[in-house]
């Protein structure tokens, strides 16, 4: 496993100001920020603090979403996804670390769905990453990439985040 | 190795808490803690199970336990069949095996099977196809994992991490699949101390052996306890003169209130249901409250959905990293 020379202050400011001009874009004014464990909640929660967003963040669990539950079982560390307020109608801002294959956001959908029907979703990544198997895109990315097939990109925290890139253990 | 993990230590059925490792128990616990929240939304259910078929296979009947293993696979999206079966048409093992590849015939993916005789969950989970999971929702004398792994999941949410609890089982040890059920849970877990509490008469021999502390006088026994487990009298495996009467043993060994404050002042109080009123239990105990009860049954959903959903995930990778340090 190798360091990746990305600064993440400098990405989430990045972020925190592209996503400031898309709701702005948008006209909306008070989202709901839900982060996807692991790595996705802790990006929500020092997007929050930036955006100076007020309802609390929410984080969404997304393993008993998953499409590979049948050839790659349940991941160990299962979280709790805890969504404090009511989505109903509401405009939400789903945050992760990274977008690879889109197929996480899709669970992530569905999941956000259970809760209720949000006016809309926006998307918003620090990094986003070559390797899209479903048409999903980011609506904000604190920056784009290009990495080899057999690397994954992964975010290590929360104290203080940084990427990895590791290489694929199969 | 024991048939219910397979080489890469993976749970492909359950069938007994004795021998598992501390960090499955473990993980079975964190799982059905992340299920509990699922309960708790309005939609209640996921689609992990979507498409997969579990067979209730119950050879001795038991309305409630198959009632929440139904629902916890419905909640997982799992279609779910219930088939009754009267123990003397199956009274021959060929008959079994023979129903056992009719039902894989069907596709089904796993068999929640509760019988009379010790030993038949293991015995069907050696027998099934590969990829066919066996979960044992209690075999006649041996065990009863998910009952266990429930009681420990509600010590844990009403006590915290188990290691400085004191727990009193109290009852009828020897007949109890429950009882040796959750010893191993509780020790594997790593339980302070755990004891058991009951007439003579009622412990298995050498149950010492096992770890626990054995005391025949009640009120020894719940002093200073965290939780007190009471178990069910079982009447219809009662034989011979274990017990002079029900009344003898509700005044030796029934837990009333005034027994209760020799326990920790906190303590919780336990029972598998269906309770048996002033015979293990006051009914003021029973629906007082100390009494976590009906917590138990309302966990039970949760566990039972944890188990489901592991033992029927796919090998998948090892996770090898502690929690904090890689998001995924």
């Amino acid at each position: 496993m190798t360091g990746m020379d990305l600064d993440i202050p400098h990405l989430l400011d990045s972020v925190a100001a592209a996503t400031t001009n898309e709701l702005q874009a948008r006209g909306i004014r008070s989202p709901i920020l839900v982060g996807i464990h692991t790595g996705g909640a802790w990006v929500a929660e020092a997007l929050h603090e930036r955006l100076q967003a007020r309802p609390p963040v929410g984080t969404l669990e997304v393993a008993f979403h998953r499409d590979d539950h049948a050839t790659s079982g349940l991941k160990a560390a299962v979280q709790s996804s805890e969504v404090p307020v009511s989505l109903e109608d509401r405009p939400v801002l789903l945050v992760d670390d990274v977008i690879h294959t889109g197929r996480t956001i899709r669970a992530a959908l569905n999941a956000l769905f259970d809760y209720g029907r949000p006016g809309q979703v926006l998307l918003a990544v620090l990094a986003d990453r070559n390797g899209r198997e479903l048409p999903i895109q980011p609506d904000v990315a604190g920056t784009r990439l290009t990495l080899p097939e057999g690397q994954r990109l992964k975010l290590r925290g929360p104290d203080p985040l940084r990427f990895t890139l590791e290489g694929n253990r199969s | 190795m024991s048939v219910q993990l397979d080489p890469q230590g993976q749970l492909r059925h359950l069938i007994s808490t004795e021998g598992l490792p501390r960090e499955l128990l473990t993980r079975i616990l964190d799982t059905a803690e992340s299920f509990s929240g699922v309960l708790g939304k309005s939609v209640k259910k996921v689609p992990l199970l979507r498409g997969r078929t579990i067979v209730n296979l119950f050879f001795e009947p038991s309305t409630r336990t198959r009632t929440t293993f139904e629902l916890a696979a419905q909640r997982l999206s799992a279609d779910v069949l219930n088939i009754d079966v009267a123990t003397s048409s199956t009274s021959k093992g060929e008959n079994l095996l023979d129903m056992l590849r009719n039902l894989e015939a069907m596709q089904c993916d796993a068999f929640v099977v509760r019988h009379a005789d010790s030993g038949a969950a293991e015995f069907i989970a050696r027998n099934v196809a590969p990829g066919v999971s066996v979960i044992n929702a209690g075999d006649g004398r041996h065990a009863h994992p998910t009952q266990a792994l429930l009681d420990a999941f509600t010590i844990r949410r009403h006590k915290g991490p188990l290691e400085p609890l004191t727990i009193a089982i109290v009852g009828d040890i020897l007949h109890s699949r429950v009882a040796r059920s959750q010893i191993h849970a509780l020790l594997g877990l790593g339980a302070g101390e755990v004891r058991v509490i009951a007439p003579r008469t009622l412990l298995p021999r050498a149950i010492e052996h096992l770890g626990v502390q054995v005391y025949e006088d009640m009120d020894a026994g719940l002093e200073g306890a965290d939780v007190v487990m009471m178990l069910r009298l079982q009447h219809e495996r009662m034989q011979g003169a274990l017990l002079p009467s029900e009344g003898e043993f509700f005044s030796r060994y029934g837990l009333t209130e005034q027994r209760l404050e020799g326990s920790h002042p906190e303590a919780i109080v336990m029972h598998p249901g269906p309770v048996n009123r002033g015979v293990e239990l006051d009914p003021r105990v029973a629906d007082g409250p100390r009494s976590v009860i009906l917590r138990q049954v309302t966990n039970g959903i949760a566990v039972r959905m944890a188990v489901m959903s592991i033992v029927l995930g796919g090998q998948g990778e090892a996770p090898t990293e502690p929690l904090e340090e890689v998001a995924n």
